[in-house]
């Protein structure tokens, strides 16, 4: 799993956005990834899967009362968009998301053959 | 060749090197260490009757998230509990998100009322409504 480059020119030519902090953990079953997402609700998550490429795209949500004017921005975006390349041995269409708390959790499982076997070595 | 000429994470690369740069021309850093990266991000606003703190802390239990409000200074506290798995055979890519315990404090307008204070903690953004006192408001004065 590797972050897709050539979606660079096309994100600069989109709207600006943040980039979400992840953590990417790899263990027999498959990969998990967590993407930090504070603000995004449920409804304006966009998550999408176009042949190898993972896009997590997701719109800030702000309680905001009228006549705020802001005078200190860290966030400083009203959006995250992070596009990432799978590799050939995980299974693109069996990918579990859930978003709890601005953290979203995607699950993508390894193919059945890509799994780990114990290959015998037998004495000879 | 050609992956030695042009590593995959150029790009990657030019990201670190312009956050580098932004750090080290970041001139007046706040006294309580820098701001930028900083777990959770905060944003911070007034109205005319409110102050308005945002913290992006995604990822808490809402109990623990310690709020306190002391001499016009506000604090924000607590812990973020690591969400790794305890498999030891698995392997870590990438490890950017926080863990582990956080402060950040905000000291807030002279005009702030210390009894006028709500927090809500909503899709991992707490949101802080400290209200100004009466006599600080904005007052439209008659011209005679």
């Amino acid at each position: 799993m590797s972050e897709r480059n050539q979606e660079r020119g096309q994100q600069v030519a989109n709207e600006a956005s943040l980039m979400p902090p992840v953590e990417v953990i790899e263990d027999k079953e498959g990969i998990v990834l967590y993407a930090d997402l504070p603000g995004v609700p449920k409804d304006s998550l966009n998550l999408n899967v176009e042949g190898d490429t993972v896009t997590i795209e997701g719109a800030l949500a702000l309680d905001v009362p009228e006549g705020l004017e802001v005078t200190h921005a860290e966030v400083s975006l009203p959006r995250f968009r992070r596009v990432f390349t799978l590799s050939k041995e995980l299974n693109a269409n069996k990918i579990a998301a859930e978003l709890s708390n601005g953290v979203l959790t995607l699950r993508i499982p390894k193919a059945d053959h890509a799994q780990p076997r114990r290959i015998e070595v037998k004495a000879g | 060749m050609y992956r030695t000429l042009f590593p995959r994470d150029v790009f990657a690369e030019l990201d670190r090197l312009q956050n580098e740069l932004q750090t080290a021309f970041d001139i007046y850093p706040n006294i309580r260490g820098g701001t930028r990266g900083g777990y959770p991000a905060l944003n911070v606003g007034t109205t005319p009757r409110t102050v308005e703190i945002y913290a992006f802390a995604p990822g808490l239990d809402p109990t623990f998230i310690d709020v306190q409000l002391e001499n016009g200074v506000l604090t924000i506290a607590g812990e973020r509990r690591r969400t790794r798995h305890g498999d030891d055979k698995a392997t870590v890519h990438i490890g950017e998100r926080f863990d582990g315990r956080f402060r950040r404090v905000v000291s807030l307008p002279e005009d702030v009322d210390p009894n006028g204070v709500t927090a809500q903690y909503r899709n991992g953004v707490l949101h802080v409504t400290v209200n100004r006192k009466e006599a600080a408001q904005p007052r439209r004065i008659t011209v005679q």
